[in-house]
């Protein structure tokens, strides 16, 4: 600078460089441009004997109202306004220092799910395939037992790095996983028995809260980081289930293809590109959640949104139903208890997800109360299952399936009945919104806790069966 | 005077078109040509000359390329294309149209 000392100048233009990027219609280049255009009136006006800081009003004003200007490139840009996730990691960081960091998050990100592909092939090296003629079950039950193993340390990983998580973080942030794998490949579980399978089935749930405390960076106890990593798992979730439907159709292509010149490729894809890519998806699907956050609108609360009328519109339906024929539960086995533990888990979701999107100093809306009538429909109709899965099991006694399930609808049921009273209290205004979103934070660890045990308590108290 | 918001906006095309015909040029010195020329009555919200250009740009009329400016600083410069004279010509007959028109003086096809 030619003029003054520049100093305060520079802050200035800093300032107003920051007001014109939050415009999502201006590119950084349009900013650049606009910048260079304001340095040069300063720099005529204080040719012209003005002050500088007078030459920076001036010349600002000139350039015009920032709203109609802004307007003016949304018309030229519209397509600005579909604000796009491009994989191409420079257009998704604010610009300048943070393009760089995008750029080797992307590296990363890819190395981390091709690791995570070329590791659940790792086992086949040493003769545990899954295509090798199995009588006893023995490897698929390794690979059952263990998916998770093979591929939540990479995401946790990524996290960690991410974050920045200190060293005494990643001991802590290895130490579940270590312990997952001494459990289920010390554990003797009967092959095919059912504590074995509980066990596979609910050490996803258990590491994937492991994974949430590199995600909050270690401060697993933070209200806010752990609301984050629940919007983390819907938004997640979401990507997961997007790219399963496009590596389903990628998949039918090659079968089509190769068998139109003879080949048969199945073997390849049951071998190779499935069993790689349903593992390499799940790093890839979390770095582009972690990429978009604020690119695209979150997914999960539209679609709660969207399903919350008509999950409650169903369980009414149900409900007057039951009550207008007078029939109870008649069928009452496995299936329907899993059945009704995952309903509680649907209507858990559908408010945390309502919950993780609500700007929590609104007043209660029509919305909310709609939530509450949602709420209790669900506690009145699993009240209705829990009385006959009772006498079920009264008469045929305890099995690990039958306690696994009932403890899992016993834990949601808690969940849903304090929800439903703070629901209650902020719809009658009589307690703030806040009390019901840190309640279902603060109740994350319990299902964390119930997985652990299933999977490591279970067995011992079952026998290994 | 003050010149109206339609005839501002309708003139910005061919005028920046004129003034990249001189030679290449950058917003901030097509600004102070349109205010030389026009003896500071046509005043423009100087913001506003940036979208025209990206506008012309995207047409084809002009290209654009990021230079340094005499100081080292970045700056856009923007060139007028063939496509971008032709269509001057065609916007020059027709401004002409109108100004005879608004003379009195009939319009001769050349």
């Amino acid at each position: 600078m030619t003029h003054g000392d520049g100093q305060v100048l520079e802050e200035r233009i800093a300032e107003w460089r920051a007001y014109v990027r939050s415009r999502e219609a201006m590119a950084p280049a349009d900013v650049d441009e606009l910048e260079d255009h304001l340095r040069s009136q300063v720099e005529a006006l204080e040719e012209a004997g003005l002050a500088e800081d007078e030459a920076f009003v001036i010349a600002v004003k000139r350039i015009g109202a920032l709203d109609t200007l802004s307007q003016e490139f949304a018309r030229e840009y519209s397509e600005r306004l579909w604000k796009r996730l491009v994989v191409a990691p420079d257009a998704v960081g604010p610009e300048g220092a943070t393009r760089g960091r995008g750029y080797k998050e992307a590296i990363v990100a890819v190395a981390l799910a091709v690791a995570a592909a070329v590791a659940i092939k790792i086992p086949a090296l040493f003769g545990v395939r899954l295509d090798a003629p199995d009588a006893t079950g023995e490897n698929a039950s390794f690979y059952m037992r263990n998916a998770s193993l093979f591929v939540l340390p990479f995401l946790a990983g990524f996290f960690a790095w991410k974050r920045k998580l200190a060293r005494p973080g990643w001991y802590w942030l290895a130490a579940p996983f270590v312990a997952a794998a001494l459990a289920m490949n010390l554990i003797p579980f009967t092959r095919g028995g059912f504590t074995e399978s509980l066990a596979a089935l609910h050490l996803p749930i258990a590491l994937w809260l492991a994974v949430g405390f590199g995600y909050a960076a270690g401060a697993w106890h933070d209200h806010d980081r752990r609301m984050n990593y629940v919007r983390f798992s819907g938004e997640w979730f979401i990507y997961y289930a997007l790219i399963a439907l496009g590596g389903g159709v990628l998949i039918g292509f090659t079968v089509l293809l190769f068998s139109a010149i003879g080949l048969k490729v199945e073997l390849l894809i049951n071998n190779w590109i499935l069993p790689c890519g349903v593992m390499g998806a799940v790093i890839i699907g979390a770095w582009l959640v972690e990429a978009k956050q604020s690119v695209i609108e979150n997914m999960a609360p539209v679609l709660t949104l969207l399903f919350t009328p008509l999950f409650t519109l169903l369980l009414l339906a149900f409900l007057v139903t039951m009550l207008v024929t007078g029939s109870g539960i008649v069928d009452v086995d496995r299936q329907v208890l899993i059945g009704f533990d995952l309903l509680l888990v649907l209507v858990v979701g559908l408010i945390l997800y309502a919950i993780s999107a609500r700007d929590d100093r609104a007043a209660p809306r029509f919305f909310d109360k709609l939530q509450l009538l949602l709420v209790v429909c669900a506690l009145v109709v699993d009240a209705v299952a829990l009385w006959a899965i009772a006498a079920r099991i009264s008469e045929f006694g305890f099995s690990p399936n039958k306690v696994a399930a009932l403890g899992e609808n016993i834990i949601l049921l808690v969940n849903l009945g304090w929800s439903a009273v703070l629901y209650a209290r902020f719809v009658g205004r009589k307690g703030p919104f806040g009390a019901l979103e840190r309640w279902q934070t603060a109740y994350l660890p319990v299902y964390a806790v119930w997985a652990w045990v299933v999977v490591v308590v279970f067995p011992f108290v079952f026998r290994f069966r | 005077m003050n010149i109206g918001k339609d005839l501002v906006a309708a003139s910005a095309t061919p005028l920046v078109l004129a003034i990249l015909s001189e030679g290449d040029s950058y917003g901030y010195a097509i600004i102070k040509r349109v205010d030389e020329l026009s003896s500071g009555e046509l005043k423009w919200t100087d913001g506003m000359l940036y979208p025209v250009l990206h506008r012309l740009e995207r047409s084809g009329y002009v290209e654009a390329k990021w230079g340094t400016s005499e100081i080292g600083r970045r700056r856009k410069y923007y060139r007028i294309t063939d496509q971008g004279s032709e269509e001057l010509a065609r916007q020059r007959r027709q401004w002409q149209v109108v100004d005879s028109t608004l003379r009195g003086t009939p319009f001769t096809r050349s």
